[in-house]
């Protein structure tokens, strides 16, 4: 059992949770993820790690209730435990990697979208306490949305918000904060890590495309294991098949197939909504779910 | 009573288990198993024994059995075997014991695995454990791996008096008999988690959610956390896919992923939380005993299943026993057929599978005869779902975080067949994460050798 800590909601839906996991905690880097499971029942839910404090043996995940295991999850409170919180799996960024010195040369943007702020954070706070500065763009939908901001802002070299409906910050999509950067602002990047929903991940990485820059995403894919056993997550990459738990989650944004990524997120759409459907009406429950006859 | 047949086991009505998940063979009860003993003609030199990778005293426990005296028959058993309820189920007996008694040279052989099966259900049932060690050794062994080279070896170090802690990557101690092996054919409450937690009786610890390679490392182990001995039981997890056009679309999974799925994940069950994909119309691709087993999983979900495989019936990889009770059940063998193209509609999902005849040539490099395609032969199989069991490899995670440890070029770990000695002193290993693939009771052979090592080589420190 992994005990929580602490626990809190960021805004709307979005979970904030500091665990207790001694070995994930010490083996663990940023870009990394572990995979939860909250009771004997439970689902396997891939998560990335947003941070971790190897002293204390915790690590924080951030979530967002999209799912009806996810929206479970969401009421677990501190002092209640997951059943499993196995990690870290998957392999760190490739930043972790990089010679110290040279990346302190190197000019650095990352581009965060909605509950993917969480997995840039740890990024950011590494670079930062390697004394690296990056650039970071935070976009969210609303004002409301955003998550993470004053944290981001304590590790950030410069931090743009924007969000979609112009009610904070900047306004529009990330890939226009980065187009007036380059373009209008006399920006320039060697790099850019890309981490948010698929679609969005999909347009930056046109956008840097276009603009020369180099990108990373950090793809998240369906998975049941997360150890490279079931091939649930391969993802298409430069032609090549690639499973994202063992080889990624990161890859060259430049390659990934992302129109096969997006309709292989969609393979449980049907049974999740149906899933969704039966926690939602709970005992008023009475058929549309396909599964329990109620409706034949 | 006919002495040169075997007693008939009761099964479960193909009719009637092709829509449950219920063990498919009801075993034998105690005046059956009584009488199927009294065929044993307790041969001074038996065969059977050299026939088993585990060397169980099989006429010495059959004997017990005649007598009626199923506790010490269980003992006898448990003395050589950590997994007896499981072995007598899952292992190609016809190829080994059963495949050399004396008996089957002029009728039937002995129904060793059913006996066997017999006497580690009666044991169970009467809450009997296998019997620990007398005295405790100072010394410290990890088993990275909870299926069965990993279980067998921690089981027999153990006994020994070895402390010994295994560690599982997935949330559940089994590995393959509980993420791979279907319920109706090897019941996880009753017969997996039962014989589990008799090596844990033995005293045993199973660290869950720990990934080798990742959450910590062998060398670690070592090191840090002060391990004398480790023994490497991880298996050959990564699935292979055919590499042809197509086989990213939705609805094609491997075999692992949908076993998994239903096995692990219990998807099979209406309210389970992790959903499985339903297909009409499934094929498998693959003649192994996963592909069987995926095949009899989706039936029993509901799908019409064609099983598509290159060679003939006579090469099928599967037990004889296997593909009778597909059969039965309604599978359909689509043979000497060959995928060569995954057909999708317009949002990405399997809309058939696009197949060329195959014809027997040349004997190949493993004896068997070489499939060769029929040239224009090309039709399409209806599917809206494919399984691919095309069988697995090794994951590279442990050997690749460990200092000095050597793999050949499959990415096996290599090891002496004898003790599962590998390159790095103190480390040994066994099972599929040596030999690749292969089946439940080799690796448990291999799992037996792995604590002998590491006996010899502990004493000698």
């Amino acid at each position: 059992m992994f005990q929580i800590l602490e626990a809190r909601e960021l805004t709307e839906n979005i979970y904030f949770m500091v665990v207790e996991a001694r070995r994930v905690a010490k083996a663990c880097y940023p870009g990394q993820f572990v995979i939860v499971r909250m009771d004997e029942e439970g689902e396997r839910i891939p998560l990335t790690i947003c941070d971790y404090d190897r002293q204390a043996g915790t690590v924080t995940i951030v979530f967002q209730g999209v799912g009806a295991e996810t929206r479970r999850m969401a009421a677990l409170q501190a002092g209640d435990s997951f059943r499993d919180f196995v990690g870290p799996l998957g392999c760190a960024s490739e930043l972790i990697a990089e010679d110290k010195e040279a990346l302190k040369q190197k000019k650095i943007l990352f581009v965060a979208g909605g509950v993917g702020t969480a997995p840039v954070y740890p990024q950011v706070k590494w670079l930062h306490e390697n004394g690296v500065a990056a650039d970071v763009i935070i976009g969210a939908k609303t004002k409301d949305l955003l998550i993470l901001e004053q944290e981001m802002k304590a590790v950030a070299g410069n931090l743009y918000v924007t969000t979609d409906d112009g009610s904070y910050g900047r306004s529009g999509m990330v890939t226009q904060t980065i187009q007036d950067l380059v373009e209008k602002e006399g920006k320039s990047y060697d790099v850019c890590i890309a981490i948010g929903p698929m679609i969005m991940m999909k347009f930056v990485c046109k956008m840097t495309e276009q603009l020369h820059i180099p990108t990373v995403v950090s793809l998240n894919p369906i998975m049941v294991d997360g150890t490279g056993m079931c091939g649930a997550c391969r993802v298409t990459v430069g032609g090549k098949v690639k499973f994202a738990c063992v080889d990624g989650p990161e890859f060259d944004g430049h390659q990934v197939d992302f129109d096969q990524a997006m309709k292989r997120q969609q393979m449980y759409k049907t049974e999740e909504g149906r899933a969704l459907l039966r926690l939602q009406e709970g005992s008023t429950h009475h058929g549309g779910c396909g599964n329990c006859g109620g409706d034949k | 009573m006919d002495v040169l047949k075997k007693v008939p086991v009761r099964e479960q009505e193909p009719c009637v288990r092709a829509h449950n998940f219920e063990e498919v063979c009801l075993g034998y009860n105690r005046e059956e198993a009584m009488e199927e003993a009294a065929r044993c003609i307790n041969c001074k030199n038996a065969q059977c024994i050299k026939g088993c990778p585990v060397a169980i005293d099989i006429p010495g426990f059959i004997e017990k059995i005649k007598e009626g005296n199923m506790e010490e028959a269980y003992q006898i058993i448990s003395h050589s075997s950590a997994l007896p309820a499981v072995c007598g189920r899952v292992c190609p007996q016809e190829s080994q014991c059963e495949g050399k008694c004396i008996r089957g040279i002029k009728g039937e052989p002995i129904s060793i695995g059913k006996l066997e099966r017999f006497a580690a259900d009666w044991a169970g049932e009467q809450g009997i454990r296998p019997e620990g060690a007398k005295e405790k050794k100072d010394k410290k062994v990890a088993v990275i791996g909870s299926g069965p080279a990993g279980l067998t070896c921690a089981g027999d170090l153990a006994r020994m008096g070895y402390d010994v802690t295994i560690f599982e990557a997935l949330h559940e101690a089994g590995g393959v008999l509980v993420y791979g092996i279907p319920e109706f054919r090897l019941p996880k409450e009753k017969v997996v988690r039962r014989e589990i937690e008799n090596v844990k009786a033995l005293g045993v610890k199973i660290e869950t959610d720990v990934v080798i390679g990742k959450s910590t490392t062998i060398d670690e182990l070592m090191e840090e956390e002060g391990y004398d001995a480790v023994f490497i039981g991880s298996g050959a997890g990564l699935p292979k896919f055919m590499g042809i056009p197509g086989e990213q679309a939705n609805g094609v999974f491997s075999a692992n992923e949908y076993l998994t799925r239903s096995n692990l994940m219990k998807s099979f069950e209406e309210d389970a939380r992790t959903p499985i994909m339903h297909g009409k119309k499934v094929a498998v691709v693959g003649g192994g005993n996963v592909a069987m087993d995926a095949a009899r999983t989706a039936l029993r979900l509901g799908s019409e299943v064609h099983i598509v495989y290159r060679r003939s019936e006579e090469e099928l990889p599967a037990r004889v026993e296997e593909v009778h009770h597909a059969k039965e059940e309604g599978i359909i063998f689509d043979l000497l057929t060959n995928p060569v193209e995954i057909l999708s509609d317009e949002n990405g999902w399997v809309s058939g599978i696009k197949c060329i005849r195959m014809e027997l040539g040349e004997p190949d490099e493993s004896g068997r005869r070489r499939p060769v395609a029929v040239p224009g032969s090309e039709f399409v199989i209806d599917a809206d779902m494919v399984i691919m069991s095309l069988g697995t490899s090794p994951n590279p995670l442990i050997s690749s975080t460990t200092q000095g440890l050597e793999v050949n070029r499959w990415k096996c770990i290599v090891a002496d067949e004898e003790h599962g000695k590998t390159t790095k002193e103190g480390v040994y290993a066994g099972g599929d994460a040596v030999t690749g693939a292969a089946t439940v009771i080799l690796a448990m052979g291999a799992g037996k050798a792995g604590a002998k090592g590491i006996d010899e080589y502990l004493s000698g420190k």
